[in-house]
C-alpha cells in the first residue's frame, strides 16, 4: 500500500521502521461518502481513501439522477424545454429558465422591451440570493450551526412567495416566456419585493454577525480547501468559486445580457480561494444583488412586459379565450409549429454557481437538433479530490458544501 | 478589443491549410480544424501573447448521421478572459474513425467534459487519463445520444406523429 500519494499526504508523519527495517504505513480505509448522505445534499458518491484521519485520495461517482435532458430536448418544442432547465439548478430555477429563453430569443432575433428585461433582472437576482442563502446556510449547518440556517431560511421562503405571486409556482418556476414575461409585476409583487428589500439587510447582517468572525466557524473553514487562481482557471471554475480565488470574472459584466450594463454593482473577489473566501464572496454577492434589485425597482421603465412577436410569445390565457388570433398563435406555439431559423447559438448567463451556458443547434425543426448545457457544477466538481487531499473528513464535508454542488445540475 | 477578422487572420497565418470554414454565427468566431492540428492549435491560442485564449468553456459533440465522412463533430468553446473574446473550434470525424487527441494535459477541466462526450457519443479521446463512462452505467454497450436511438419507442403504434401535429 505504499505509494507516492501516501507519502505526500503523510509528509508530516515519518514512516516507521519495524525491527526488520521494512517501512510500513497504516493500512488505508475505504470510506463511502454517499450516494445518499445528509452532508452530500444530493445523490452522488465520494469514495475516500483514508489513512487514519487523512484523506489520501478520492474518487467521485456521479450520474445517479441523470435524466438525459439533452436527449429529451431533441424531441421537445422550445417552450417545453423550459421545464427541463428549471430542474437543473433547482435552487435558482428562474436563472436557468431565463437563460434558456434568452438563448432562444438570440436564435430567433427577438428584442425584448426594457421593462421585461428589468423584471427579468429582478427575478434573476432574487434567485441568486435564494441560491446563496441555501449554500451559506447549509455551510453553517455542516459546521454545526443550525440557528443561522433556520433564521435566514425564512427569507428564502419570502422569495418563494414573490415567485408564487409572479407565476403561481414556488420551486419549479415558469415565469418567463420566449419574448418577455408571463405577467407584469402585480401591485402585490411590487409590495413584496419592496418589503423584502427592507427586511433582508437586517437578517443578512445578523447572519454575518453570527458567522463572519465566529471562532469556531473560522477554525473549520479558514485555509481549508484552498485552490489557486491558476488551478481554478485550469479546471474551468466560474462564478463565486472562481471569484473566491481572486479572479473577477463575471458573465454579467463581461457579456452583459438583459440590461445588466445599466446597473452599478461590484464584483466581490477573495484571495486564497479557501472555504472561508467562498462563504464571504457569496455573502457579499447577496448585498450586491440587493443593490441591483433596488436600482431596477427605482428605474423600472414603463411599457410592455413582452415583445411584439406574436408568433413566438405565448399569449396570455385571458386573450386566448376571447381573441381568435391569440387562440391560433397559442395553438401553433403549443403544438410546436414555431418557425425557428437554422443556426447555432451559445449563450451564457451568470447562474447561481457560475457560467451557465446553453449551446443550441437548430436545423429549422420544431425541436433543437442538439442542445448542450454547460453546467458549472459539473465542471468544478472534478477539482474536489485535489481540494480535499491531505485534509480530514470534516474538511471534505465543508469543502463540498461551500462549492455548492447541486446534484440536478451535476447530472442534467 | 479583438475582432473576429483579426483572430481569424492570425490563426490562418499560423495554421494555413489545416483550418477552414471560418464563420461567425451570432458574432461567435467559428472554424473547423484538422484533428492532428487540434492540440498545437489550442496550445498556440493559449500561449499567444495578445490572444491569450486561456479558458476552456466547454467540450461537446454533435452527431450528423446523414453527412457522409463527417458523421461526428467535436465542438470546443474557448474564452479569452483578458480580451473578452469567445471562440468555437469544430473537429469533424468520420464514422469509422472517432479518435481525437485529448486536451486534458492543457486543461484539467477537460477531463470530465471529454468523459461525458465519450459516454454520450462514443468519441474516443486518445491519451485521456481515465476514459470511462460518467453519467451512464458501465454495463451500457451503446452511446445514447446517437441519432439512431430515437427517444420514443419506434414500435409504438398509438403515438403517430401526424396525430400530434408533428
Amino acid at each position: 500500500m505504499v505509494s507516492e500519494e501516501l507519502d505526500i499526504a503523510n509528509k508530516n508523519v515519518p514512516a516507521r521502521n519495524d525491527d526488520t527495517g521494512v517501512q510500513y504505513v497504516n493500512e488505508l480505509t475505504t470510506l463511502n461518502l454517499g450516494p445518499t448522505h445528509p452532508a452530500t445534499h444530493g445523490i452522488f458518491q465520494n469514495i475516500l481513501q483514508m489513512d487514519g484521519e487523512k484523506i489520501v485520495s478520492s474518487e467521485q461517482t456521479i450520474g445517479y439522477i441523470h435524466r438525459a435532458f439533452e436527449k429529451i430536448s431533441e424531441r421537445r418544442p422550445f417552450y417545453q424545454i423550459t421545464t427541463l432547465t428549471d430542474r437543473m439548478n433547482y435552487c435558482s430555477s428562474p436563472i436557468n429558465n431565463m437563460g434558456w429563453h434568452m438563448t432562444v430569443e438570440k436564435l430567433l432575433g427577438i428584442d425584448i422591451p426594457k421593462r421585461a428585461q428589468y423584471i427579468r433582472v429582478i427575478m434573476m437576482e432574487l434567485a441568486r440570493i435564494a441560491d446563496h442563502i441555501i449554500c451559506n446556510g447549509i455551510l453553517g449547518v455542516d459546521t454545526g450551526a443550525f440557528t443561522g440556517f433556520l433564521y435566514i431560511y425564512q427569507e428564502r421562503e419570502f422569495i418563494y412567495e414573490i415567485y408564487e405571486e409572479m407565476c403561481g409556482a414556488r420551486l419549479t418556476t415558469n415565469m418567463g416566456r420566449i419574448g418577455g414575461m408571463e405577467r407584469d409585476l402585480s401591485p402585490t409583487a411590487i409590495r413584496k419585493i419592496k418589503e423584502f428589500l427592507a427586511r433582508f439587510p437586517k437578517v443578512l447582517r445578523e447572519f454575518e454577525n453570527l458567522f463572519n468572525r465566529n471562532r469556531i466557524f473560522m477554525d473549520r473553514v479558514v485555509n481549508v480547501g484552498g485552490i489557486s487562481a491558476e488551478r481554478a482557471l485550469n479546471y474551468g471554475f466560474t462564478g463565486p468559486n472562481l471569484r473566491a480565488a481572486g479572479v473577477d470574472y463575471d458573465v454579467r459584466v463581461m457579456n452583459p445580457y438583459s440590461s445588466y450594463q445599466d446597473f452599478e454593482f461590484d464584483i466581490p473577489v477573495g484571495q486564497s480561494g479557501d472555504t472561508y473566501d467562498r462563504f464571504m464572496v457569496r455573502n457579499e454577492e447577496m448585498w450586491q444583488s440587493m443593490r441591483i434589485i433596488q436600482q431596477a425597482m427605482d428605474n423600472l421603465p414603463e411599457g410592455s412586459y413582452y415583445a411584439d412577436a406574436p408568433q413566438y410569445y405565448l399569449p396570455p390565457k385571458q386573450e386566448v379565450y376571447k381573441n381568435m388570433e391569440a387562440l391560433i398563435y397559442h395553438f401553433k406555439i403549443v403544438m410546436g409549429e414555431i418557425d425557428a431559423p437554422v443556426g447555432e447559438v451559445y449563450h451564457a448567463v451568470e447562474g447561481g454557481n457560475g457560467e451557465l451556458g446553453f449551446y443550441l443547434i437548430s436545423d429549422g425543426g420544431r425541436a433543437p437538433y442538439r442542445l448542450h448545457f454547460r453546467r458549472p457544477c459539473f465542471i468544478y466538481y472534478q477539482a474536489y479530490p485535489e481540494m480535499c487531499k491531505g485534509l480530514t473528513l470534516s474538511d471534505a464535508i465543508v469543502i463540498m458544501s461551500s462549492m455548492n454542488v447541486i446534484a440536478g445540475e451535476l447530472d442534467a | 478589443m479583438l475582432t473576429n477578422e483579426e483572430v481569424a487572420q492570425t490563426i490562418i497565418q499560423q495554421f494555413g491549410q489545416s483550418v477552414s470554414d471560418f464563420d461567425d454565427p451570432y458574432d461567435l468566431l467559428t472554424f473547423t480544424a484538422d484533428r492532428d492540428q487540434l492540440v498545437p492549435l489550442i496550445t498556440y491560442l493559449r500561449e499567444h501573447k495578445t490572444l491569450q485564449i486561456t479558458f476552456l468553456t466547454d467540450v461537446t459533440a454533435i452527431h450528423y448521421p446523414d453527412t457522409p465522412g463527417k458523421e461526428f463533430c467535436v465542438v470546443y468553446h474557448l474564452h479569452s478572459l483578458v480580451n473578452n473574446f469567445r471562440l468555437r473550434i469544430k473537429v469533424y470525424l468520420s464514422d469509422g474513425n472517432v479518435h481525437v487527441p485529448t486536451i486534458t494535459p492543457l486543461y484539467a477541466g477537460a477531463n470530465w467534459m471529454e468523459r461525458e462526450t465519450f459516454d454520450l457519443f462514443g468519441i474516443i479521446f486518445d491519451g485521456h487519463p481515465d476514459l470511462r463512462r460518467i453519467l451512464n452505467m458501465e454495463e451500457m454497450d451503446y452511446h445514447p445520444m446517437l441519432k439512431q436511438y430515437p427517444l420514443e419507442d419506434a414500435t409504438r403504434e398509438d403515438k403517430i406523429d401526424a396525430l400530434f401535429g408533428r
